[in-house]
């Protein structure tokens, strides 16, 4: 069971989302996140959700996958958006009863802010949803690569990234071995108050830990063994290149931030900040 | 014949610092001179802690000897400005294949060797197709390696140090992990990549129906060699190699036991048919 957990959370397909340069599908993430904040307008803000429904189509990762993706903050969507409601003053008073007041401010800002983030959150999974994580170290890589004027290792650092991701199935088993391990000596890690249960974790972090170190040493020496020196000189077997389709896309989301500034304008803004 | 010799140990000894629970420094090799010829299948053997895994980290330079002298294909493994052609020439297998893996599919796995030797992206892609193909791994290039069975990884991890054009190939115990099945498989591709490539191996085992397949085989304890030989005279030692904690392949043991009844059998038995045709034309003279 614990083996069927993909690494990030990447969904196979070959989508034109899945084929786009990974270097550009970050590029435009970002470009969307900046848009979102610019956008304040109701028609800016449509287009907005529009563009995030197109995109998830494209992509065709199933709507149950990216809601499981909205889930988790979903919380934190209805806990800014009543705080948004209760606080947020002007324009016209709708209820103005003893302490509560809710104004079409108010209301308006909870609204936007509710839609941002969950556009936000689509947009972001929508990267790791067609992306696989060596791609996405990879393109992290290669943006960050100007960085290497100011001595900051990155294909190291890079290195590291693809490391952890390829041994967090490997530490997953392991847990779950220890785990077994101590319940068969007698472990209880089910019951108790929360202080005991975390007592109960240490007999499974320390051999966790001690293996963790061990199998660092041997995977240090298999590198060491493949000529791996961390230095310069490096090549790569998949090269990126960019294809008319990444420049199609970026085209498009430049179309998209020029509309939510036109729309911005011709449009009475409803967010006051 | 020097030039057809591609390892070389000459009188090396190897101890591990003295640590602090541990003030005696632990001398693990002392003295010990091993020629391997190119293209050969040479088995390692010996009881835990008897220097085997040290022998074979001593080979590509994780490890350099106190005192004597490790040649690689002429190189000394000491010299520092070396030890990159050295692990060109001498790859390096090992017990889990988790630990070897370095990266999140299978293919680019298989790449990490060629792209650290700083080959050009055609040439590496060339490699790695061919390397996969070689331990019949090709179908899974594009999976995640911890979904794999343990026989495969250790596939793939071989696979790695093929794709690096390496003469030789070290295997320090690659099977002591795996289920039956997956012990053939990585055998099979081991004596494969012996036959039909010509790569010398040495492989370090204490399974001993692994030693028989082998040209030559050595037995080690403690840091040194006892006996060396083809594995039709080595397994005739069935004392000895017990004295040492070993044991006989099952087909040498029985016919062991049968002549010590009394039967008149051969001393030289490895398998299961040559005893069985033993027993048979012993069980006719009578």
């Amino acid at each position: 069971m614990i083996k069927d957990i993909t690494i990030g959370q990447y969904f196979i397909g070959d989508s034109l989302l899945h084929r786009l340069d990974a270097r550009m599908k970050i590029i435009l993430t970002i470009a969307f996140i900046v848009s979102i904040f610019i956008c304040k307008s109701f028609p800016a803000l449509l287009l907005m959700v529009l563009f995030t429904f197109v995109v998830v189509l494209i992509s065709k990762v199933p709507v149950k996958m990216v809601l499981k993706s909205v889930k988790p903050i979903a919380i934190i969507v209805a806990f800014t958006s009543i705080l948004n409601i209760f606080y947020v003053r002007g324009g016209t008073p709708l209820v103005d009863w003893r302490f509560i007041h809710i104004t079409s401010n108010g209301v308006f800002t909870a609204i936007f802010m509710a839609v941002r983030i969950v556009c936000l959150v689509i947009i972001s999974s929508m990267l790791t949803y067609t992306t696989t994580p060596t791609m996405l170290t990879d393109a992290i890589e290669k943006l960050l690569s100007p960085l290497k004027l100011f001595k900051i290792p990155v294909s190291t650092l890079a290195m590291m990234m693809t490391l952890a991701l390829r041994f967090i199935p490997t530490l997953i088993d392991e847990i779950d071995r220890i785990t077994n391990a101590q319940k068969a000596r007698g472990a209880n890690l089910d019951d108790g108050n929360f202080i005991e249960r975390v007592k109960a974790l240490v007999p499974i972090i320390v051999p966790l830990f001690v293996s963790s170190i061990r199998r660092a040493y041997e995977l240090a020496d298999a590198m060491d063994c493949r000529c791996y020196t961390g230095g310069p000189g490096r090549t790569r077997m998949k090269q990126m290149k960019l294809h008319p389709r990444d420049f199609a896309a970026l085209a498009v989301v430049v179309l998209l931030i020029a509309g939510i500034v036109l729309l911005n304008i011709y449009f009475k803004a409803v967010l006051v900040r | 014949m020097e030039d057809k010799v591609i390892i070389k140990f000459d009188n090396v000894s190897f101890a591990y610092e003295a640590s602090e629970e541990d003030t005696a420094a632990t001398q693990v090799v002392d003295g010990f001179s091993l020629d391997v010829p190119k293209g050969q299948f040479l088995a390692v053997l010996g009881h835990n802690g008897c220097g085997k895994s040290t022998v074979a980290k001593l080979i590509n330079g994780i490890l350099v000897p106190s005192a004597g002298k490790v040649t690689v294909d002429g190189l000394d493994t000491a010299d520092d400005d070396k030890v990159t052609d050295v692990r060109r020439t001498v790859g390096m297998v090992f017990q889990n294949p988790d630990n070897q893996i370095v990266a999140t599919i299978v293919e680019d796995d298989v790449a990490f060797g060629p792209e650290n030797l700083g080959m050009p992206p055609h040439e590496i892609r060339k490699r790695v197709d061919d390397a996969l193909k070689a331990v019949g791994m090709y179908e899974f290039r594009d999976r995640e390696p911890h979904r794999l069975s343990g026989g495969q990884k250790q596939r793939v991890a071989i696979a790695g140090i093929i794709a690096m054009n390496t003469k030789c190939i070290v295997m320090d115990e690659p099977t002591a992990m795996l289920d039956p099945h997956g012990r053939q498989e990585v055998m099979d591709t081991i004596q494969m990549l012996n036959k039909e490539r010509g790569i010398t191996v040495i492989l370090i085992t204490h399974y001993m129906d692994e030693a028989v397949k082998a040209d030559r085989v050595v037995v080690m304890d403690k840091g040194e060699i006892v006996l060396d030989g083809v594995p039709r005279d080595v397994f005739k030692n069935v004392e000895k190699l017990k004295s040492l904690g070993l044991d006989v392949p099952q087909a040498t043991e029985l016919a062991y036991r049968l002549r010590k009844a009394g039967l008149d059998i051969p001393d030289n038995i490895l398998d299961e048919k040559e005893c069985a045709e033993a027993i048979l034309a012993a069980l006719e003279v009578k």
